[in-house]
């Protein structure tokens, strides 16, 4: 046996371990696509103004949009939609308001993050514009209507009949942003 | 190989130091293994006296001895101490001492590598040690370290992490060490295929350990930086999710069970043939099972998070991929008893512990099948079946995998006979309260107690009381198990000949008992490797 050997399967196999490392960083971006061509978390889509506009509504059809809020954990917002939910055709774009208010006195910053279900679904829901889209920062004990533009895509399979829409507000302002 | 390419490779200790310098600095494998097994055997009794905490706040219901976040603290440092700390490193241990013996190597491979990778670990555990005497206590968000519960820990938070990376070094270059063995050391005449099953599952276990072992670095790492700085990983305000932490882990947590059971089963497939006087049945399909184990593992991660919200799809995935590692596993089970059936057997303590092996690891086996099936699993999820489950096969599998393994040798490592009687003592008194303890928690569970609390509902007080005299009797068991191995190392009067057992077979058995500090600086005669391959 050559003296050398085991030291070169050790370098090999300590490439192999850093190629390991590197995979289980390399999930996290293959998690996302993943979620993406499934619809995995709800995470929705995002298409331009124009892109919406020219799917036109499809009168047929009726789908109910229900709008959920909640408050994550050291978060302190008054928090709700401004109706319940609302009854819109496939391809017209629609604009639902949310309400927000900081119940802290001191100024703090927001952060958004949507959810839909089903999860097939998900994939049919798309966005022009949304609050969700930036951080959204409030002055002390700030009320403020934030806007939502949307459109359900005319391709939603036909037994989805209800979409659910939750927003989950999380305090992201800088201080206590790793917290 | 020649006796002056062993000269290259690893310094010749004639003039062996003395004291705690030949601990410290040595290079030789049966002192490292020596090293690895006796620190495993200090970690087996902290994370055992965990375990007691945890059974003693469990006896009645109600909040009595501890608080419920030091309750929590108990689970998460039992787990990891007896993962990390008492099995995995008496494998290792079991394989520095045995596998250059068994394919008649010198040594192992890379000698001060070794040495490193043993002293990494006392200071990994004092680390995580360290964190029970801090601010917030030690961690206690459960051994899977779940972001973002994880990241609510206290002071400990970094020093957690760190032990976890220490850890991780630690086994990956102990796995580096026995693959460049296995790979380049063997003696003339030794081919893959007359490998003793013990040095094929660790092989196999070594490169699962590459594998999977720098993820879990990974994810810890992950969870650092989400905490100090400022990453967003599992965090969902910054474009994270907490699920990705739970694919990441379980990508290493499903390869790592079977770490912890592959080289108990080649501890298995060698006392099973020396105690049924007949050669192991089936041994290719025996390596054969054990990689299709192996590649299996890989694919059947999401079995523990079914209940996270997963596209149908995926849930018949990874049900139907689960149920088939039953198969390969099947077959080492066949194996082991049509290697018995109509052996001549004898009951030594080593094939008592075997024969409870077989049949105990198979209801752990049994019990995993039943969780693999995703909508019982729905009721089954973080209840005290999980924990009856995985108790079944980490402590019959793995602990009794490597307690039988330690009979086995220890003759041969010490030179003397242990003493059979107290063996066999501490063997029953192991079987009987190893079932009392855990086989209730099957009804808790299954009746919906759920795992990691430490107060339950009233009509799970007898069970659990049940399960808590079950296991003060198993720790007291294996106080007998530390005299008979203390008795065994320094007092025994008895002498072992080279052979040991009547039945054993292989070139480990070919060395004098006590087998010399230096075996094989010559190679084996190539005739005395016929033992696998007539089977
Ligand atoms: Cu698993």
């Amino acid at each position: 046996m050559n003296p050398r050997a085991p030291v070169r399967t050790a370098l090999k196999l300590l490439a192999m371990t850093a190629a390991m490392f590197g995979f289980g960083y390399a999930l996290v971006p293959l998690y996302d696509v993943i979620c993406d061509i499934t619809g995995l978390n709800g995470k929705t889509g995002r298409i331009e103004q124009a892109a919406a506009e020219a799917q036109g509504p499809d009168t047929s059809r009726s789908v109910t949009v229900r709008f959920v809020t909640s408050v994550n954990a050291g978060g302190a917002w008054r928090f709700e939609p401004a109706v319940p939910s609302m009854t819109v055709h496939p391809g017209g774009v629609y604009q639902a308001v949310f309400v927000a208010e900081n119940t802290r006195p001191r100024a703090v910053v927001g952060q958004a993050v949507p959810s839909v279900v089903p999860r097939e679904g998900s994939l049919y829901f798309k966005k022009t514009e949304c609050f969700c889209f930036t951080r959204q920062p409030f002055a002390a004990g700030e009320r403020r209507e934030l806007p939502v533009r949307f459109v359900v895509d005319r391709r939603l399979p036909e037994h989805i009949d209800t979409l659910v829409l939750s927003y989950t507000f999380f305090d992201v302002t800088p201080d206590e942003g790793s917290s | 190989m020649s006796s002056t390419t062993a000269d290259l490779l690893h310094d010749d200790h004639h003039d062996k130091p003395r004291g705690l310098k030949r601990w410290l600095f040595t290079t030789n494998h049966k002192d490292i293994g020596t090293l690895y097994l006796w620190f495993s055997l200090v970690m087996f009794f902290i994370g055992g006296t965990m375990a007691l905490i945890i059974r003693t706040e469990l006896f009645q219901p109600g909040l009595q001895l501890v608080d419920p976040q030091f309750f929590n603290s108990m689970t998460t440092m039992h787990a990891l101490i007896m993962i990390f700390g008492a099995v995995m490193p008496a494998f290792v241990g079991l394989a520095n001492w045995m596998i250059p013996m068994m394919i008649g190597a010198p040594d192992m491979a890379l000698p001060r590598l070794n040495n490193w990778s043993f002293w990494i670990l006392p200071f990994a555990f004092a680390l995580l040690l360290s964190t029970l005497f801090m601010p917030g206590g030690a961690p206690a968000a459960g051994w899977t370290m779940y972001a973002p519960l994880v990241l609510q820990t206290g002071d400990a938070f970094p020093f957690l992490i760190f032990s976890i990376h220490l850890m991780g070094v630690s086994s990956v270059m102990g796995a580096i060490n026995v693959i460049a063995t296995i790979l380049n050391m063997r003696a003339p005449g030794m081919t893959l295929m007359r490998m003793p099953l013990f040095v094929w599952t660790w092989l196999i276990t070594a490169f699962l350990l590459i594998a999977v072992i720098p993820v879990l670095a990974g994810a810890v790492t992950m969870l650092l930086t989400d905490k100090y700085a400022g990453t967003a990983f599992f965090n969902p305000a910054g474009g994270g999710d907490p699920v990705l932490y739970q694919h990441i882990f379980w990508f290493f947590g499903h390869p790592e069970v079977y770490i912890l059971i592959l080289p108990a089963f080649g501890v298995m497939s060698q006392i099973i043939p020396t105690f049924a006087r007949k050669p192991l049945f089936g041994y290719a399909s025996m390596v054969y099972a054990s990689c299709a184990i192996a590649f299996l593992s890989f694919i059947v991660w999401a079995h523990h998070m079914f209940t996270v919200g997963m596209p149908l799809s995926g849930e018949l995935f990874f049900m139907l991929a689960t149920m088939m590692i039953a198969v390969p596993t099947g077959v080492k089970v066949f194996n082991w008893v049509a290697t018995m059936w109509r052996g001549s057997m004898t009951f030594e303590t080593p094939m008592l512990f075997a024969v409870a092996f077989v049949i105990l690891f198979t209801i752990g086996g049994f019990s995993g099948l039943m969780l693999a099936i995703t909508p019982a699993d729905f009721q089954y999820h973080d209840t005290y079946f999980v924990v009856a489950h995985f108790h079944y096969v980490l402590v019959p599998g793995a602990i009794f995998g490597i307690i039988a393994g330690v009979y086995y040798w220890l003759p041969k490592w010490t030179g003397r006979r242990y003493s059979e009687f107290w063996g066999k003592v501490h063997f029953w008194l192991s079987f009987v309260f190893l079932n009392v303890t855990f086989f209730p928690m099957h009804f808790v569970g299954l009746a919906g107690m759920p795992r990691r609390i430490p107060d339950y509902a009233l009509q799970f007080a007898e069970f659990n009381m049940v399960s808590s005299i079950g296991a003060f009797g198993f720790g007291l068991a294996q106080l007998v198990f530390l005299g008979v191995v203390v008795h065994a190392v320094w007092f025994s009067k008895e002498k072992a000949d080279a052979k040991v057992w009547e039945g054993a077979h292989g070139l480990e058995w070919t060395v004098p008992s006590p087998a010399p500090y230096h075996t094989f600086s010559t190679p084996p005669d190539p005739r005395l490797m016929t033992t696998e391959a007539h089977s």
